[in-house]
């Protein structure tokens, strides 16, 4: 059955600014919302840009805005969706082209919050173990993808690109609470700044946004009670 | 392509303060104890007693009586929360909404002086009171 698409185009070299273009294309409703964009890109206009991979909810490049709301156009099947489907590039990074936006800001606030295991005594013979309880601490968080539809879902990112994000904020308390880790502090030191988990208005549209389900608002809420009470 | 965003880079100098901390800690326990105050206050001017008879003899008895500090302290207690309260809440708006410059400068600058000036006006009163009839 005919679907209706309406894309936001950016051309950076023939374009000032953002404008919207409708398409229509033959597709099964239990298609995916991607299936339907790959078509209007292979069959109707081979210009239009998206980042997709792997297209199956894993590698987190396909994150846009789907009728106003982030999420993957990989895992979001046209039925759900009200037609015409408006399909819009995240909002809060700058567009490269179509609904490519520039992800560096993103990543570098990632990298800022020191994202990965830090622990400089002796490494065990065999391994370092952890208890169940221990590691169910931060299970949540580890199913970050990076796929920054958290981050460009948040009223608080978009009036101010200086705040760290709650992606950022997702992985350092995936680091915080690992009872391996040796850098808590110095990670606690960097998110409890005014622009860390102190500029979180709790506004949860990162929860609702994030495709894998991460109750992101929780985790920014226990960043803080952890900065309180240690 | 269009302006690179203001982070782009890495995030912002550290300023090793511990002030939103406690700005946020403060919005949490002034919140609930203006829950208690603001309603305590809600239940005595209009359920306890009527409005019609709350008038310059009801406030000057309250703080002048026996529990005319309790009272006092009371009412200082709950402009101060308040006060303290909502001018942290506006700052808060302003600081996401207004970039930093001139405007917010300005902005905030109008915030303080007239938190500031309610806060002493409400203080000499509720403190420099005296009873004159």
């Amino acid at each position: 059955m005919k679907v209706a698409l309406r894309i936001q185009r950016f051309n950076p070299d023939t374009d000032k600014s953002p404008h919207f273009e409708d398409y229509t294309v033959e597709s099964e409703l239990t298609d995916r919302i991607l299936d339907a964009i790959l078509q209007v890109k292979g069959l109707t206009d081979g210009t239009l840009t998206l980042r997709k991979s792997c297209a199956h909810g894993v590698c987190g490049s396909d994150g846009m805005r789907i009728n106003g709301r982030n999420a993957l156009a990989c895992r979001e099947l046209i039925m759900n969706h009200k037609q015409p489907i408006v399909i819009e590039p995240m909002k809060g990074f700058s567009i490269i082209k179509d609904l490519v936006v520039d992800m560096e800001p993103f990543f570098n606030k990632y990298k800022s919050v020191k994202p990965y295991l830090i622990n400089d005594e002796a490494a065990p013979a065999k391994e370092r173990p952890q208890s169940e309880k221990d590691r169910m601490k931060f299970e949540d968080t580890t199913k970050c993808i990076l796929c920054a539809c958290c981050t460009t879902s948040c009223p608080t990112y978009w009036a101010d690109s200086d705040f760290v994000g709650p992606a950022a904020l997702v992985a350092a308390h995936r680091f915080i609470f690992d009872s391996r880790d040796r850098a808590g502090e110095e990670r606690l030191d960097i998110v409890g700044e005014k622009e860390g988990a102190w500029k979180c208005r709790t506004i949860f549209n990162c929860t609702d946004a994030c495709p894998r389900g991460i109750q992101v608002t929780q985790a920014i809420g226990e960043i803080k009670r952890k900065e309180i009470f240690g | 392509m269009s302006e690179p965003s203001t982070s782009y880079g890495s995030r912002p100098a550290p300023t090793g303060s511990a002030f939103e901390l406690f700005a946020w800690l403060f919005m949490r326990l002034s919140g609930v104890l203006l829950l208690v105050l603001a309603l305590g206050h809600l239940v005595i001017m209009h359920l306890i007693n009527n409005v019609g008879n709350i008038n310059y003899e009801f406030v000057a008895g309250r703080w002048s009586g026996e529990l005319g500090m309790f009272w006092r302290g009371y009412d200082w207690l709950m402009l101060m929360l308040a006060m303290v309260h909502g001018v942290n809440g506006l700052r808060t708006i302003l600081e996401d909404y207004l970039r930093p410059g001139k405007r917010r400068t300005l902005a905030l600058s109008a915030l303080y002086i007239i938190g500031i000036a309610f806060l002493a006006v409400g203080s000499v009163v509720i403190f420099a009171f005296k009873r004159v009839v």
